[in-house]
């Protein structure tokens, strides 16, 4: 957003204050869809975790909850299909084309605004992952309407507006944003800021096969070829149920090994804070915080990071945070809920060799006896 | 070929402090930068007219104080500067600056020769949408290659690009044909030193500045507060947390002793973890 003049976005004044009313042609927009994330066979988890938010937005409209299935003809497209019902979908929306097999912006684009421009949704919600940045930017200005990036709450207002909110310069602040004069209203939320639904046992609901002319000559750009990350992926970051991270605190690059070392021992994957990534000593895709991984583990153990409030967007949901850190008033002693006023690089030691100790399948059974 | 890439001046963000009572931005005295996440795209693209021949515009939009990130960018070699700056453009969202900064771009093409690839960043760091990119990729009716990790070839005889794009479980390699729009993933190179000759011509470069008549913008009510339909309605400081962290005595205790008993509280707040930590080393 670019502010020239103020520094603050303004507060409720402007068209937000007038009330205006919706143009007429967009008043038959109704419903909420959430896009159902389906890359190489698999749905990522950021799209349940939208369904339960959309749930939620549509039950408090009224109106039904669609999931939104764009893929290849075959199994995997239809198994999303059921999962988005197995999440609470009333219905689903599903383009199904060979061209669709590998993500691209064009063939994605052109499903995505063709289906909106057939069934007219009021909300459409989309995961701030690549894939789903890619195509969000491109659909909302297709389609000249407004759209909020990495919404961490979302609700309706009053008069049935999305009230998104979302946290702005590097989370110092919240800003809650409206779409008031355009249709769809679009979000984007990033994996893990939402709670993860039940998964319910009644994969029933409506179909709505849709078709949409494309053929692949008309498709500039190819897919040549993917890659995976495999199992070396730190995809787990964002799901693991335990974490632990480092900080500047740690000193120097070499002391990490002592933050692998005690996650190698509890199971945990490991991660660390922005400066370490803007030093070089971990990659960008370990970072947690505002501009890197949301995590919402059982346990957060956070090693010499002191808490600025860019980190703390990231670990807000997580179940218990543990914080270890020099400084009595580092601000991670404010949202952690234990702490230990230590140095990280003489205590992470006695800490694993502690939980070795502890959790060894011997000492296990000493303790069961 | 001619390489445009769109850069914006930010404010220091690790410095950015927030008024207690306001709830306002202090920026009083807080440095401005060029968009870290710029550099990689500014890198590139210098990178791409070594390599290629041909030249490097940059353009900005912002208050006219944007000068100075524009003449930054001149110091790391880039051959062109434009500043796109109007008060009509005031309180644009990502829509509305995605339409200003196309209109420029399409001016500069009639201007200087059309773009062969638009580049911008990844994100900003300030507002973090990585939405004008797609945005103005759509506009221009622009191929678009998001969170590009490498640029593996480009032919430009067949007007051919190959590029490697991060995504979310690992790389994807896609062709398309420029004109292009990329935006760049960090990480992926390192912004240059500029040479001396670089700084002198940069301090004695003339910034081509454009208000929104000049950048052939007719409609206006594209522009700015008018254009943008998403509207920012309340700006709120987080809650914090009731209490603090509950804090383990440290006194007179050894590494271990402490260690022993942190781990007592993890258990006693979470006590399903005790069985689900994994103990995997060697035993």
């Amino acid at each position: 957003m670019l502010d020239t003049k103020r520094d603050t976005p303004p507060p409720a004044a402007g068209r937000a204050g007038m009330k205006k009313e919706l143009p007429e042609h967009f008043k038959d927009y109704r419903h909420v869809w959430v896009f159902i994330e389906l890359e190489r066979g698999q749905v990522h988890p950021v799209s349940f975790e939208l369904l339960g938010e959309g749930r939620k937005l549509a039950d408090k409209l009224g109106v039904e909850l669609a999931g939104v299935v764009l893929g290849p003809p075959g199994e995997a497209t239809w198994h999303a299909v059921a999962e988005a019902f197995a999440y609470g979908a009333d219905l689903a929306y599903i383009v199904e084309a060979p061209l669709l097999a590998d993500y691209r912006n064009e063939p994605f684009t052109k499903a995505m605004t063709d289906l909106v421009e057939t069934y007219k949704p009021e909300v459409l919600l989309l995961g701030a992952t690549t894939l789903g940045r890619d195509l969000a930017g491109s659909v909302a200005t297709t389609l000249l309407t407004g759209l909020t990036a990495d919404c961490t709450e979302l609700d309706v207002d009053a008069d049935g507006s999305l009230a998104a909110t979302r946290p702005t310069f590097g989370g110092s602040l919240l800003c809650t944003i409206y779409t008031l004069n355009c249709r769809p209203q679009m979000a984007t939320v990033r994996p893990r800021v939402m709670a993860m639904p039940e998964r319910m046992n009644k994969p029933v609901g409506r179909v709505i096969q849709h078709e949409v002319p494309m053929v692949e000559e008309e498709i500039v750009t190819k897919a040549l070829g993917f890659l995976s990350d495999g199992q070396s992926s730190n995809a787990n970051l964002a799901y693991a149920d335990v974490v632990v991270a480092g900080g500047l605190g740690l000193g120097a690059a070499e002391n990490l090994k002592l933050v692998k070392n005690l996650a190698r021992v509890i199971g945990a994957e490991y991660g660390c804070s922005r400066p370490l990534v803007q030093k070089g000593w971990m990659p960008a895709d370990r970072q947690i915080g505002q501009t890197g991984k949301t995590i919402r583990p059982k346990l957060y153990i956070a090693a010499g990071i002191s808490g600025a409030i860019q980190h703390r967007v990231g670990v807000g949901g997580a179940d218990l945070i543990v914080a270890i850190n020099t400084d009595p008033n580092a601000p991670i002693f404010d949202f952690a809920h234990l702490g230990v006023v230590t140095d990280a690089i003489r205590f992470l030691p006695s800490l694993t060799e502690v939980f070795t100790h502890r959790l060894s399948p011997h000492s296990r059974d000493k303790l069961a006896n | 070929m001619h390489i445009l890439i769109c850069i914006k001046q930010v404010p220091d963000s690790a410095q950015i402090r927030v008024h207690p009572v306001t709830n306002t931005i202090m920026r009083q005295g807080v440095p401005t930068i060029i968009n870290p996440y710029d550099l990689f795209a500014l890198e590139e693209a210098l990178r791409l007219r070594d390599c290629h021949g041909g030249e490097v515009t940059v353009l900005t939009m912002g208050p006219p104080m944007a000068e100075d990130a524009l003449r930054k960018a001149l110091t790391y070699g880039a051959d062109r500067a434009v500043l796109l700056t109007d008060r009509y453009f005031a309180g644009s969202d990502t829509l509305a600056t995605s339409f200003a900064l196309s209109q420029a771009i399409a001016k500069i093409g009639e201007t200087f020769g059309a773009p062969d690839i638009v580049f911008t960043g990844k994100q900003t760091i300030d507002g973090d949408t990585a939405q004008v990119g797609p945005g103005i990729a759509k506009r221009l009716d622009l191929l678009q290659l998001t969170y590009v990790a490498k640029i593996v070839s480009i032919d430009l005889d067949a007007r051919e690009i190959t590029v490697e794009r991060r995504s979310e479980g690992g790389t994807q390699t896609l062709m398309t044909k420029l004109p292009c729009l990329i935006t760049m993933l960090e990480g992926t190179n390192e912004i240059r030193r500029g040479s001396l000759d670089d700084a002198l011509r940069a301090a004695r470069s003339q910034i081509v500045k454009w208000n929104a008549a000049d950048a052939g913008i007719e409609d206006l009510t594209k522009c700015g507060l008018r254009g943008s339909p998403t509207v920012v309605k309340r700006v709120f400081a987080p809650t914090a947390r009731a209490e603090k962290a509950e804090q383990i005595d440290t006194t007179e205790k050894t590494s271990r002793d402490l260690a022993e008993e942190l781990i007592a509280g993890i258990f006693s707040r979470q006590p399903a973890l005790e069985d689900e930590l994994a103990f995997d080393g060697d035993d």
